[in-house]
């Protein structure tokens, strides 16, 4: 049952884009009468700026998280915040990801290739990792963006409300996963 | 606030990597990222201008305020600030939906045009609004319908097994997300008053 679901959503998925981009021009066009070509010359010209805008902002977050990550601080921090976590019930294998997560994209993804090479796709730890891995975004990735896009310096509670959201997905993760796959 | 944070992560990092013996490894690390970041930037363009090209034309043709209408009674709640037929609203609504069915590569590009017209409305153009903040950790969270490709590749079979806690998780860590952006938002440290920064000031941020 849940396979047929997931299979159907990856095949639905698979024509969205298509469609949108035939079905958004062909309602302006044969609707609205809109000027199609000219209308999505003037938008895309705004895509250089945009991406050219944020690369102060990136440079400024990924340089430190790619020296956060570089130093070996995430060991440290997993040292001391073990034993708490262990007594709450969350998985010491599981931690790194957790913590990786909201810094970066590629290093999540490859602490979870680790854990499924590791562990097995069966393993408990593995499907933890996965949920973990899929329940959450790159929380400093995203805010660099989306911020400095718009030249937004000041994020007010962004960074808190983020990682608070992130900390529950994971901890969500480790407990649902025991609950309904065990 | 990501005044220390910036920082402090610096600051750790080279402490660390000092106790660590990788200082080497920082100091690549730093010199690295920043020609990668510039490499992401570069790499968005292309995307960037196909999205928001299609993106004029659902503007022009009024789809947008079609769907920010459609939507109005969950949007009004979320973003008290933004005009009900803004058409944040609709950049929004089609970001969310984007990252829902798990289109990351559209949903940038959504996103950023969303924060623009988010901007729009902003008196403090250095300071993010609280429907900034609020779109920004929904973003965060992330409400998925359908599973990263990469998470399929590496699970194969047992990625449905894993369908379930993933949407569960990431419903938790949403909620978790807009109460927590209510909550903090009225608090005085995160207030928007702050005097705004010029280049060459000193730091004036609270913590």
């Amino acid at each position: 049952m849940i396979e047929f679901v997931v299979e159907g959503l990856s095949e639905v998925a698979r024509y969205i884009i298509p469609s949108l981009l035939v079905g958004i021009p062909f309602y302006a066009l044969a609707v609205k009468k809109v000027p199609v070509y000219e209308v999505f010359v003037v938008g895309a010209k705004d895509g250089f700026t945009i991406a050219v805008r944020i690369i102060p902002y990136l440079v400024a977050i990924l340089v430190a998280v790619g020296m956060f990550r570089a130093s070996g601080a995430l060991d440290l921090l997993l040292e001391f915040l073990a034993p708490a976590l262990n007594s709450i019930g969350f998985p010491a294998e599981n931690l790194p990801l957790a913590l990786m997560r909201p810094l970066s994209g590629s290093g999540s993804l490859g602490l979870l290739t680790d854990l499924v090479n590791t562990h097995g796709v069966d393993s408990l730890t593995a499907k933890i990792g996965a949920t973990m891995y899929g329940s959450s975004e790159t929380t400093f990735y995203v805010l660099a963006v989306y911020f400095g896009s718009v030249g937004i310096v000041r994020s007010r509670h962004a960074i808190p409300a983020g990682l608070f959201a992130d900390a529950v997905g994971a901890i969500s993760a480790v407990y649902l996963c025991k609950l309904l796959l065990i | 606030m990501l005044n220390y944070i910036w920082f402090g992560m610096m600051a750790i990092a080279v402490a660390a990597g000092i106790y660590n013996g990788k200082i080497d490894d920082v100091t690549e690390a730093a010199i690295n990222m920043a020609e990668v970041s510039v490499n992401i930037a570069i790499g968005l363009i292309g995307i960037m201008a196909l999205w928001l090209g299609i993106m004029k034309i659902a503007e022009e043709s009024g789809l947008i305020r079609i769907i920010a209408k459609g939507l109005r009674p969950i949007t009004v709640r979320l973003f008290p600030d933004v005009p009900e037929d803004h058409p944040a609203i609709g950049s929004i609504v089609l970001n969310m939906s984007a990252n829902m069915l798990g289109l990351g590569n559209a949903a940038t590009p959504l996103g950023l045009k969303a924060m623009e017209e988010l901007q729009e409305l902003n008196e403090q153009k250095d300071t993010a609004t609280n429907s900034m903040v609020m779109f920004l950790a929904i973003n965060t969270s992330s409400v998925q319908l359908i599973l990263p490709a990469t998470v399929v590749a590496l699970m194969g079979a047992t990625a449905s097994d894993i369908f379930i806690t993933t949407i569960l998780a990431t419903l938790l860590s949403t909620i978790a997300a807009i109460t927590a952006v209510k909550f903090l938002e009225k608090m005085k440290r995160f207030a928007p008053d702050a005097a705004p920064v010029s280049t060459t000031s000193e730091e004036t941020d609270h913590d």
